[in-house]
């Protein structure tokens, strides 16, 4: 497991804004949606075939590769904060 | 030694995971993916340190970069340390094949429970682990080529050969699944079905066996693991850019 340091991320935005910048990206959400209170199959766009394609959205926000009981495991925006942060990103 | 022509720089900037490249099918298919270019990425259970002068030796042969990276197939925390290891050196991964597997026979009957489970962990098992493995990396970049190693055996069958055979065929419907499943993210799955190939597997079959399985080749001739090499280095390449969800045999025209 590796991950970059906050300072070392590809772009300046605070990494809780990038993880929901993120979110929004892989689920196409609109600006109107709260992220921070996301489940999964919470709202149609996010099902099975994008919790995949935000899996790797996330990945390469914060270079780093999940666990596959991570990739299970990410029920919710607040879980997700969980994993990344468990992975080494300061949140 | 490859068949494809001398110089031919095919996979260069690609990075391949080979999976049983300790010896025979998986050694030459490491070979010849290094030869055309690509970094490969050595994996293997019986030698790690015959594993990891391999790679060396493979690194400093065809001047790619390499991984030793031993390990079970069977084991699915060993696989994902695997894929770990592979982004932290390379951040990508645009080859996967599948190779690992064992060879076992018995006569149904006559067929251990241990057997069955070794057989069914490693091969099939084995697969579907790296596939996942190899998928989350590629899928990132959204391209990626996964090439698994069935066989003869489990597109025809033989006496004799019911755990092995049903392993390689669950090779072939992972295959079929995961191509469906993975063309949208631009990953490309195939499966060769290699017939009679020259490797330790098949060397200590008594003669009458193996000159019954020669009378089976319509080439009238063993294969060569570089052989098969070649057909995968094929589909790894972008020649194959179009061809997703395919079973192609390499068995000289082989008859069971």
């Amino acid at each position: 497991m590796t991950a970059l340091e906050p300072n070392d991320q590809p772009n300046d935005q605070p990494n809780d804004q990038r993880l929901q910048t993120a979110f929004r990206e892989a689920l196409e959400l609109g600006p109107d949606v709260d992220v921070t209170s996301l489940t999964y199959r919470g709202v149609p766009q996010w099902d099975s075939v994008a919790h995949m394609q935000l899996v790797s959205t996330i990945e390469a926000a914060f270079d780093l590769m999940l666990e596959t009981d991570d990739v299970i495991g990410m029920s919710s925006y607040a879980k997700a904060r969980e994993i990344v942060a468990k992975h080494g990103v300061a949140l | 030694m490859t068949g494809w022509p001398p110089g031919a720089r095919l996979l260069a900037g690609k990075t391949a995971f080979v999976t049983g490249a300790s010896r025979g099918i998986g050694r030459a298919v490491a070979e010849t993916l290094a030869a055309l270019g690509a970094d490969v990425a050595l994996g293997g259970v019986r030698d790690p340190d015959g594993l990891a002068q391999a790679a060396a030796e493979l690194a400093a042969r065809h001047g790619v970069r390499t991984l030793a990276l031993p390990g079970d197939v069977a084991d699915p925390a060993a696989v994902r340390a695997s894929y770990q290891a592979i982004f932290k050196a390379w951040k990508q991964l645009d080859v996967l094949v599948n190779n690992a597997g064992v060879l076992e026979g018995a006569r149904i009957g006559m067929i251990d429970d241990r057997l069955v489970e070794r057989v069914l962990a490693t091969n099939a098992g084995g697969a579907i682990h790296h596939l996942q493995g190899a998928a989350r990396l590629m899928g990132r970049a959204k391209r990626g080529a996964i090439i698994n190693v069935s066989s003869i055996m489990g597109v025809r069958g033989d006496e004799g050969q019911a755990v092995y055979a049903a392993s390689k065929a669950a090779v072939i419907g992972l295959t079929l699944a995961a191509a469906k499943e993975l063309a949208p993210q631009g990953i490309r799955v195939n499966a060769v079905a290699p017939g009679y190939i020259a490797t330790d597997m098949i060397a200590g079959l008594a003669p009458e066996v193996h000159a019954q399985r020669l009378g089976q080749i319509g080439l009238g001739r063993v294969g060569t693991a570089a052989e098969v090499a070649d057909v995968i280095a094929f589909l790894a390449s972008d020649l194959a850019a179009y061809v997703t969800g395919q079973v192609i045999g390499i068995d000289g025209g082989m008859r069971i």
